[in-house]
């Protein structure tokens, strides 16, 4: 693969990603100031000591959101991808092993789906302990439930070809068949949803937050600091807005990445190039 | 007389998109002319990729997707309909009319048959809604339809393929076009039924005296209806002339290939009692208890070949899929060097697994599109074999040599690889596994005529190398005669005929196994009207 082949739009994403996770990586080290320290009046404007202003306490809003980079994207991304692995492993058994299998599975997720997503986590975090690493899970089961109703869509297309018909009838085990014929094949759909589910998660995760479920105070994450922020908004303080473009601007960059994956995934299977 | 279309000097291009390269723009049809009086039809012959559909739509002043029109022009009646614009909607569906390939895909399904018929012929204002319903019963008669006066009130789904190719004839027809294009109509169907529909055709472009240009890759199909041939290769001409001189003295080496093509023969094995397969009064159904196979019993000797042949729905690849265990038999045995094979191939032995191997119709879809000739020739061997690393990279540089395609092509993708060069890697792949019995569906169909018998002369050498046994089934008689020891006759889940081949091929003949043998086009002159002639005389003396 040739650097100038890479189309400008996803310089522009893979640009949004490295700032992102650099903020999240190096936050102690960037971060002008502590992300509990109350430094100054509350809702400062920006420019001065204070870049961005300072929030709804006297906290420096730059600092804040650069520690609540951490928290967000780390979150976000462990429930993305743990949704990816159940859902896909959970879809595609379902898909290879056809009969009562799929039948269980496939009702189990409706009936999952069933449940307005927003209330079941409510419910769940409002019952289990406020750890990290439960809303993770929890994220990740909801998420899981649209990437197995995809995954199986996906994978019962590719399931029927008659490549995956020669794999078993060469003796090819139920792994084999899942992670060698059909996953390669079902990337490109696959890695789409990845990008959406994933802003998906961020905005969740900012949800909870907001209705002060996620992620709790005194940490910093976006969603958290658009709530404390809100009333600001009604005496024209901008403070509840930055976080916001911050999550805008970090679901389109992961969504140009992925657009640009969805593109090469396409022609590496000769979609393009077959006329 | 003026000629009705004259093509002169015809240009075609297109954009394509190589694979890790910039789109560059390529030359599909270079400078190709040719004329065509009134009434009469021209038949443009070649294979895939040769443009003859492209150069046939281009008679409409149309390109499909993506393919332009860069040179040339072509005349309708002394006029340039390239250079009409938008007025050629006046032309399209009115003067030149055009019949697809697959009608099942060409017919909305929504909607009557009789309405789709006279849709073009009322909207050009040229006939009422009534004439021309009465017009479309009238070729409903002559195309040999079935009850005439009530076909066109039939939806789609309720007529067979056959019948559906012929009411799009009689949709083209429907407006008195002084042109039709007939692109690959009978391609799709099975013999029995294409000699029915060409004979329908034929006889409408007589009775209307309209003009046709006729797509096909089968020459001896072209031969039986064309006045002229224009055989096209690469988008070029390679010889255009009177159909009895391309049929009879073909001056070109490609020609004389095409010509020759079908007669391959192979000499009959002498039969022998050692059987490495045997069916034994096997009865399959499918889920819906929708019962296909019935009592069927043959036998594939070792390292010959059992040719299986009948139309679609004769139950010949489900035959196929019970020797596989992809569907149970409901009765009888299927008994492999003398074991009985267990129903579910989920139950079946690795052995068993490996000595039995299958070759597809479609090499594209049995191909895992991810994965490059490597994994897919080495998979089998790691699998069966345990080869790894060096040994598994040089038995699969062997497998290619041997195939005839070399090691260039080992890191390719299958998109990257022509369609013959696919089932090539898909034998490689069979053979990868040692096996005993390769189970062949329909290899060859999907493919042009010559590289067709490139992998059939491949087929047969590797026998004589490796002594494996075929199953072979096909709907071809050509490849039938070519490569078989012994035939297999099916129809509608029987096996009507089995013997070997000598036996099979000469009368006394049951009547199925007759009709299909008289079906399969000639490649001479008057051969359609010959079969007519006989069929009328047969039927007049019942």
């Amino acid at each position: 693969m040739r650097w100038r082949e890479i189309p400008l739009s996803a310089w522009v994403g893979m640009a949004g990603l490295a700032v992102a996770i650099g903020c999240a990586i190096f936050a102690p080290l960037i971060a002008p100031y502590s992300e509990r320290e109350v430094v100054g009046d509350i809702w400062l404007p920006m420019g001065g000591d204070f870049l961005l202003g300072t929030d709804n306490l006297g906290r420096d809003l730059l600092s804040r959101l650069i520690y609540g980079a951490q928290t967000t994207i780390t979150v976000a991304l462990a429930a993305t991808v743990l949704a990816f692995s159940m859902g896909i492993i959970l879809s595609f058994t379902a898909a290879v092993a056809g009969g009562w299998a799929d039948q269980g599975l496939s009702r189990l997720n409706d009936l999952m789906m069933s449940i307005p997503t927003l209330i079941f986590a409510l419910i769940v975090l409002a019952v289990l302990p406020q750890e990290l690493w439960i809303l993770v899970v929890v994220m990740a089961v909801l998420e899981s439930t649209r990437v197995f109703r995809l995954g199986r869509a996906v994978a019962m297309d590719v399931a029927v070809m008659e490549f995956v018909e020669a794999a078993r009838l060469r003796g090819e085990g139920r792994l084999w068949i899942i992670f060698r014929e059909i996953l390669p094949n079902t990337l490109s759909p696959l890695l789409a949803e990845f990008g959406l589910r994933f802003a998906f998660a961020v905005l969740f995760l900012s949800t909870l937050s907001f209705l002060g479920l996620g992620i709790q105070p005194p940490e910093a994450d976006w969603g958290g600091i658009v709530k404390d922020n809100k009333d600001g908004i009604i005496f024209g303080i901008p403070a509840a807005l930055i976080p916001g473009a911050a999550i805008a601007a970090l679901a389109i960059s992961v969504n140009l990445v992925v657009d640009w994956l969805l593109n090469r995934t396409a022609s590496l299977k000769g979609g393009r190039g077959d006329g | 007389m003026a000629d009705l279309l004259d093509v002169r000097d015809l240009k075609i291009g297109a954009t394509a998109y190589p694979p890790g390269e910039p789109p560059k723009d390529i030359t599909i049809v270079h400078g190709v002319s040719f004329t065509l009086e009134k009434g009469r039809v021209l038949g443009l012959i070649g294979e895939s990729g040769a443009g003859k559909s492209t150069i046939g739509l281009a008679a409409l002043a149309y390109g499909r997707g993506g393919v332009r029109i860069t040179g040339g022009e072509v005349l309708l009646d002394g006029e340039d309909i390239l250079a009409l614009g938008s007025g050629i909607r006046s032309i399209r569906g009115n003067r030149v009319c055009y019949v697809a390939q697959s009608a099942a895909a060409a017919f909305n399904p929504a909607h009557r048959l009789g309405d789709q018929v006279v849709e073009a012929a009322v909207r050009h204002g040229k006939l009422t809604r009534a004439k021309a319903l009465e017009r479309a019963r009238y070729l409903f008669g002559v195309l040999g339809l079935p009850d005439p006066d009530n076909f066109g009130k039939r939806y789609p789904h309720q007529v067979s393929g056959g019948q559906l190719q012929r009411a799009m004839t009689a949709m083209a027809l429907c407006p008195g076009p002084a042109l039709i294009v007939f692109d690959e109509p009978t391609t799709a169907l099975d013999v029995t039924t294409q000699i029915d529909v060409l004979a329908a055709i034929k006889r409408a472009i007589e009775e209307t005296e309209t003009a046709a240009l006729y797509i096909t890759h089968d020459l001896a199909v072209v031969a039986q209806i064309s006045d002229d041939i224009m055989v096209l290769r690469h988008g070029r001409m390679v010889e255009y002339g009177p159909v009895k001189q391309i049929i009879e003295a073909p001056r070109e080496d490609y020609t004389r290939q095409l010509v020759s093509v079908r007669q391959i023969q192979k000499q009959e094995a002498p039969e022998q009692s050692d059987a490495l397969l045997r069916i034994d009064r096997v009865d399959a159904a499918y889920s819906n208890h929708f019962k296909v196979l019935h009592d069927v019993s043959l036998h594939v000797p070792r390292g010959q070949t059992v040719a299986v042949v009948g139309e679609s729905g004769s139950g010949k690849s489900t035959l196929a899929r019970v020797i596989t265990g992809l569907l149970p038999q409901s009765k009888g045995k299927v008994i492999f060097k003398g074991d009985a094979l267990p129903p579910k191939f989920g139950d079946r032995s690795k052995l068993h697994l490996r000595q039995i191997q299958m070759l597809y119709q479609m090499a594209d879809t049995a191909m895992n599109p991810r994965q490059t000739v490597r994994d897919i020739v080495g998979r089998p061997l790691t699998f069966y074999f345990g080869l790894h690393g060096q040994e598994k990279t040089r038995r699969v540089a062997e497998l290619l040599e041997q195939i005839e395609m070399g090691k260039g092509f080992i890191d390719r993708y299958p998109a990257e690889l022509s369609g013959g060069q696919k089932q090539r890697v898909c034998i490689a792949r069979a053979l990868a596994a040692k096996p005993e019995l390769i189970l062949c569906d329909e290899p060859t169909s999907a493919l042009d005529p010559l590289v067709a018998a490139g992998i059939l002369k491949l087929l047969m050498r590797l026998q004589a190398e490796t002594q494996v046994s075929y199953l072979f089934i096909t709907h071809d008689i050509a490849t039938v005669r070519a490569i078989a020891d012994s035939i297999a006759v099916m129809y509608r889940g029987r096996v009507v005929r089995f013997g070997p081949k000598s036996g099979v091929l000469s009368p006394p003949f049951d009547d199925y196994t007759d009709l299909l043998l008289k079906s399969v086009p000639e490649m001479r002159l008057g051969w359609l009207e010959e079969v007519l002639t006989t069929r009328r005389m047969a039927s007049a003396g019942h």
